[in-house]
């Protein structure tokens, strides 16, 4: 069993498990922070973006004025943004045959992976991952394809000048293989080889293994995997959450008994108690709006942000917010919304039980309602003539590159009356904020992670007792920031396995068994005989089946009856055929009963000599010698066949046959 | 032989009261706890007191599962468990779960308040026994318990209705509840993988019907409506809501907005409006084209029909009323038709299946006068129209279930006795299965044959499959040997050696060594060469070698030549075999005692 790691990030995992016949890709995470090196897509033209100067080496030589913008000290690509695959090279993509998906922010690279690779496989997800995993790439094609950029910039991917570039350009790495973002079209092809499954459903995979997505309470229909045959068993834990929010509890005990566990996505914020960013994030806004100013909150158009709005749903009328109008800009921001309130089998309870009343499980739709919320698709149409401020958007996207974020940012950024709540924590808010600098709005940064902190992991890890642990290596030290905080790793015995991208891992297994069925008709011709007291032992001789990795055995046919023969005198001479091959033999002879045994029958001139191992018998009347010892017996016995197997079945009374 | 059990309660040869009781395993489970329409006394339940005489159930059942929200199929569950006493698991699907107590609590009204009887179930037991309810999501595989597993299907019929497989070990039953085979304007078709399940339990409601196509009735019955409304008349579709109400609300909404009519369309009672709430909050369970547009246009947001007034009745003009129940057996749609049967331009359309005893099912009879309560009579002056619009599968499409499912045996539920033994019969002709249909009460017996799952040591598999290449050749089947330990509740079948180890046995050599003396004038060498020759030619297959340390192996059986002391021509034979060898080296013995051919060299 072999474990192939296409992607580095931790959170956005991409890994190949080759267990048994199968090849399973678990999750098909996007590496988006590659983005952060590119100039922002501004959704009208900025002056301030176009003026921004050229970059040329210190001694003039190597001029990429066209390609690289400096702002505030930090060169950009003014290119379209590209985005750093899982690695393609370490194994033949063609050959997966199925992906499993945990969450909707972990297939953002599938059309990759199932377009132009011959990839003809099945991949697996649950309805809300589906819906809202297709929500959040139509989002992202729509943000890309709406500001249509001409250029498209390579000279400062010729190795030789990316060396000279500054950092963190100067870092990045493979970026030869970065790509721009997929089409709708491809986005449609790649979801419509998406199977729909339900939490605890059983999925064969070719007879050989079995899958299946249980609860992980991170976000609506968010999964981790059992991948286990009759015998062996790995999960797949992958962005996984205890805290109550709106998901379906995890369900931790179905991971019990795992020989391996694969343990990704973690928290990225492991500092940060993610109730008390939530208070700090209210606060922040009230601040601000009480100010005059107004609050742009970066973000996904789908998870955190419904725990976000039923929080201020709460807080809106204790802070006299009720007057603000509150906006949620994406080209999704209605589907996502409409969405979330249909999923009630993917809910906690609280939000079950208000379903079967039957009332939205959310309370957005009561702030739609009200008119306190409003969702619009775009800046540009309504929006425009009905905007007022102050105010609170939520906007996409959290990189600050894209999106309409990026207008936002455009149009608020010089006032220090506004505020810039940074919720996401998948992009460092420094960097995100670079090619916006100086920057005069304020910035609060409250990253809410909800996924599994090193405590509650190693809580979980007791609780579960998996034989062995893989993770990302960055779980095996702290981080580099705070490298005396060895509570914020995962200390396990024995060690977990680190991979990091491009590993190849020998998962530490022995496959010892496999299931067979006996069919009915050979069952019931088996004779068991006891060993030892409660073990019982047969003999099974059968015809082995093999078909679609399940095997039968059956009883061995009877051989058809032998025609008679003309040459009668020649059957003699046909060696024997065998069909059930004498059994293996075990235990001991008893001297004083085999003695009596043979007195039974008229053997009674034995003479006995005592040997070192044992003791000779010798049977003087038919001169025929047995020597009998612990572990052998052996019979010598001249021309005399009746007795030599009068002789055998007598010994073989006194043995275990097996 | 183990064996599977099946008995009605209720839904035997007969609609209605569905409740099935099934033993696999030794799990006992009940399906549906329904209610009878027909009947007011007893009858109405199904008689628990088969399970037991006296006591609660919760001691005989390992759980009882819910299909669908139909009273005939849920509207005994608060009897059972709080009256008779249950306290073990019941599983429904969600939609189900929020759908059902409304009903319940609907039926508990119209049976306590309007009817005045005693000693029936109150709103709290309804709310106590929703309490024992654990969810089921489509798909997923519930452990109940250690042994059994059940799984919920799709089954269309109406919303959150389901097919459950039950499991235990490698025995399983399907039962269908109530199911429909072709979509509809709001729900999707049932569907099941090839579970080959030892009992397929299906309904058989239209056993003998082969419906004609959806869109043709859809027609006729607008055609209907629009006549009707044209002359002025007055429309009234008993429903049970929710269900089909759903359907012909988005069939008339879209007929109206089409034909820019303006008579008004009500539904009665805020029931069939909450209902509406549910269909959009459980969206997922509606068929593909109203899931997909759900965003843009929410179907079940009606903009011509509104909430109905028991004043509107006695409004002049043309209307149509959505008006529950379903059989005009009670309740508000036995008001509205007692207002308006008088009336020749008016018209009731059933738009589904009415049980036997309920005035729905007189007057589809044709019967045109009714005997009311307090001896009053009614002249039915109205037209009466049936359609079939209630979502069950005709033969054909139970035909294609089976087919789908591949059962190993037939069992037919909820339908008339003389159209089962139509149906039944068509089942064994063409799938060759037996078809079975017990009435209520009667126990049917399945004896199943499972084979027996045992853990077999990779090395023997490996070993077998290596030998016997990638391919079985059907001619000659290779035979493959091991032991099987039994130890506990475990089998494992490995090879004899790994058995002896694993059971911390020693092996006892059997060996046997036997004298064979031989007339043969050579030198001792010449002799066995002789020897290796003759067992080349008569033994093909065997692995014979002359080892140069003047031996010949046969197999693992050792031959050495001597020469006798006295007589040089004599020579004498060494044969020694273990017991693993003894047929080949009974049979070596006895042939070289015959001497060699002459003709060797």
């Amino acid at each position: 069993m072999k474990l192939y790691c296409l992607s580095g990030h931790p959170t956005l995992p991409c890994n190949v498990l080759k267990f048994k016949s199968t090849t399973i890709m678990l999750d098909c995470g996007l590496d988006t922070t590659s983005v952060l090196n590119f100039l922002p897509l501004p959704l009208v033209h900025s002056s301030r973006l176009s003026k921004l100067p050229g970059w040329v080496s210190k001694d003039g030589t190597v001029n990429l004025e066209k390609e690289l913008k400096e702002c505030s000290g930090r060169v950009f690509v003014d290119s379209h943004p590209e985005f750093c695959l899982p690695e393609r090279e370490l194994l033949d993509l063609s050959t997966i045959d199925v992906i499993l998906i945990s969450n909707y922010h972990c297939m953002m690279a599938l059309p990759y992976i199932t377009e132009h690779t011959g990839f003809t496989g099945t991949v697996y997800a649950t309805e809300p991952t589906l819906q809202i995993g297709r929500l959040l790439m139509e989002e992202l094609v729509n943000f890309m394809e709406r500001v249509p950029k001409a250029q498209s910039a390579t000279c400062w991917k010729n190795k030789e000048i990316q060396r000279i570039l500054p950092g963190p350009l100067k870092d990045a790495v493979d970026v030869w293989t970065w790509k721009r973002c997929y089409s709708m079209q491809e986005v449609n092809s790649a979801l419509s080889k998406v199977q729909l499954v339900g939490y605890s459903q059983k999925v064969e995979l070719f007879g050989a293994v079995q899958v299946s997505p249980l609860s992980s309470g991170y976000s609506l229909g968010s999964s981790n995997w059992i991948i286990q045959s009759h015998h062996e068993k790995v999960s797949y834990v992958s962005g996984s959450s205890l805290l109550t929010t709106h998901p379906q509890p995890m369900d931790q005990s179905s991971l019990k008994n795992s020989d391996v566990l694969i343990l990704t996505g973690l928290t990225q914020m492991p500092t940060a108690n993610p109730d008390g960013m939530l208070g700090e994030f209210c606060s922040n806004l009230a601040m601000t709006i009480r100010a005059g100013g107004n609050v742009l909150v970066p973000c996904y158009s789908s998870g955190v942000i419904y725990d976000l709005l039923e929080c201020l749903y709460q807080f809106i009328e204790s802070a006299s917010l009720g007057t603000t109008p509150f906006y949620f800009i994406s080209p999704v921001a209605n589907s996502s919304l409409e969405f979330s309130q249909i999923f009630a089998e993917w809910l906690c309870h609280n939000k079950q039980t208000k379903v079967y009343l039957p009332e939205p499980p959310f309370p957005h739709a009561e702030l739609i309602q009200t008119n306190k919320l409003k969702h619009y698709p775009s800046i540009h149409g309504d929006f425009s003539s009905e905007f007022r401020q102050p105010c609170v958007v939520f906007t996409g996207h959290p990189s600050l590159r894209f999106g309409d974020v990026v207008h936002f940012m455009e149009l608020w950024g010089k006032s220090s009356l506004n505020t810039i709540i940074f919720t996401e924590p998948d992009f460092s808010y420094l960097d995100a904020l670079a090619p916006y600098q100086p920057l005069a709005m304020k910035c609060v940064y409250c990253p809410i992670d909800t996924r599994l902190n090193f405590h509650q992991v190693s809580k979980l890890l007791k609780e579960i007792q998996p034989l062995h642990v893989v993770c990302p290596e960055q779980y095996t030290q702290p981080p580099v920031s705070q490298s005396h905080r060895s509570d914020l790793m995962l200390e396990l015995q024995p060690p977990p396995m680190p991979y990091r991208r491009c590993s190849v891992l020998n998962l530490p297994f022995r496959r010892r068994y496999e299931r067979v069925y006996i069919l009915p008709e050979l069952a019931n011709s088996l004779v068991p005989s006891e060993i030892k007291p409660g073990i019982s032992v047969a003999t099974v001789s059968a015809v082995l089946h093999s078909k679609d990795n399940k095997h039968t055995l059956q009883s061995v046919p009877k051989p058809p009856p032998v025609p008679p023969s003309k040459k009668r005198k020649r059957v003699m001479e046909e060696p024997p055929v065998v069909l059930v091959p004498k059994p293996l033999l075990s235990g001991a002879v008893p001297l004083e009963a085999f003695l009596a045994t043979l007195q039974k029958h008229g053997i009674t001139e034995v003479k006995v000599e005592e040997t070192a191992d044992g003791h000779i018998l010798h049977l003087q009347a038919e001169d025929t010698l047995i020597q009998l010892e612990e572990d052998g017996t052996h019979i010598v016995c001249d021309n005399n066949e009746p007795l030599r197997t009068t002789l055998r079945d007598l010994v073989l009374r006194f043995l275990q046959k097996l | 032989m183990p064996e599977i059990k099946v008995t009605p309660l209720g839904a035997g040869q007969d609609v209605g009261r569905s409740c099935i009781l099934v033993s696999i395993g030794g799990k006992n489970l009940m399906l549906d706890c329904g209610m009878h329409m027909g009947y007011n006394d007893d009858r109405r339940f199904p008689d628990f007191s088969y399970i037991t005489q006296n006591g609660r159930l919760t001691d005989f059942l390992d759980c009882v599962i819910i299909s669908h929200f139909h009273l005939d199929h849920c509207g005994a569950l608060p009897y059972m468990s709080e009256m008779v006493g249950y306290d073990g698991p019941i599983y429904m699907t969600h939609p189900t779960k929020a759908i059902c107590p409304i009903l319940l609590e609907d039926f508990r009204k119209i049976t306590v308040d309007k009817k005045g009887e005693t000693n029936f179930f109150t709103s709290q037991m309804i709310k106590d026994c929703m309490k024992k309810v654990i969810p089921l999501n489509l798909h997923q595989t519930v452990q109940v318990d250690d042994e059994l597993e059940i799984k919920a299907y799709y089954a269309g019929h109406v919303l959150g209705a389901a097919m459950v497989q039950i499991k235990v070990g490698s025995e399983s039953v399907v039962y269908t509840g109530d199911y429909n085979m072709t979509p509809d304007r709001h729900l999707g078709a049932a569907w099941i993988d090839k579970c080959r399940p030892d009992i397929l339990i299906s309904e058989s409601t239209y056993a003998t019907t082969i419906r004609d196509s959806k869109r043709c009735r859809e027609r006729d019955f607008l055609k209907k409506v629009h006549e009707s409304i044209e002359r002025g008349g007055k429309v009234l579709i008993p429903v049970f809501a929710p269900g089909r109400a759903q359907e012909l609300c988005i069939l008339l909404e879209t007929f109206w907005e089409r034909m820019n009519l303006k008579a008004p369309i009500y539904f009665s009672t805020g029931l069939t409006e909450k209902a509406n709430h549910y269909y959009k909050l459980f969206i997922t369970w509606t068929n593909q084209k109203i899931r997909k547009t759900f965003v843009q246009r929410n179907m079940f947001e009606f903009k011509h029909i509104k909430a109905f007034d028991r004043s509107y009745a006695d409004n002049p003009g043309p209307m149509v009323v959505f008006a529950t129940p379903g059989m005009l057996h009670a309740g508000q749609s036995l008001q509205i038709f007692k207002k308006w049967a008088g009336n020749e331009k008016n018209m009731v359309i059933m738009p589904g299946y009415c049980v036997q005893g309920t005035i729905g099912h007189k007057i589809l009879n044709g019967q045109r006068k009714l005997e009311m309560e307090g001896r009053t009579t009614l002249d039915v002056k109205l037209q009466v129209e049936y359609m079939s619009f209630s979502a069950h599968a005709d033969a054909k499409g139970i035909m294609q279930l089976i087919r789908m499912a591949e059962p190993r045996n037939m069992l037919l539920v909820h339908g008339e006795a003389v159209k089962m033994e139509f149906l039944k019969g068509k089942i064994e002709q063409e799938f060759s299965v037996d078809c079975y249909m017990p009435a209520n009460g009667e126990t049917t017996t399945v004896t199943t044959n499972p084979s027996v799952p045992v853990d077999i040591s990779l090395n023997l598999l490996k070993r077998e499959m290596a030998l016997g290449g990638p391919l079985p050749d059907p001619k000659k089947p290779r035979t493959m040997h091991g032991t099987l330990i039994m130890k506990e509740n475990s089998l494992k079948l490995v090879s004899s050696e790994q058995a002896l180890k694993e059971l911390g046995l020693n092996e006892h050599q059997l060996r046997f060594t036997c004298r064979v003396q031989l007339q043969d004038p050579h030198s001792d060498s010449d002799t066995l060469h002789r020897i290796y020759k003759h067992l080349k030619s008569v033994l093909k297959g065997y692995t014979i070698q002359h080892l140069p340390d003047g031996t010949v192996m046969v197999e693992s059986i050792v031959i050495k030549v001597s020469s006798s002391a006295d007589d040089t021509n004599t020579k004498v034979l060494l044969l020694s075999w273990s017991y693993q060898d003894e047929d080949l080296g009974s049979f070596l013995s006895s042939l070289l005692k015959k001497g060699l051919p002459s003709g060797l060299c």
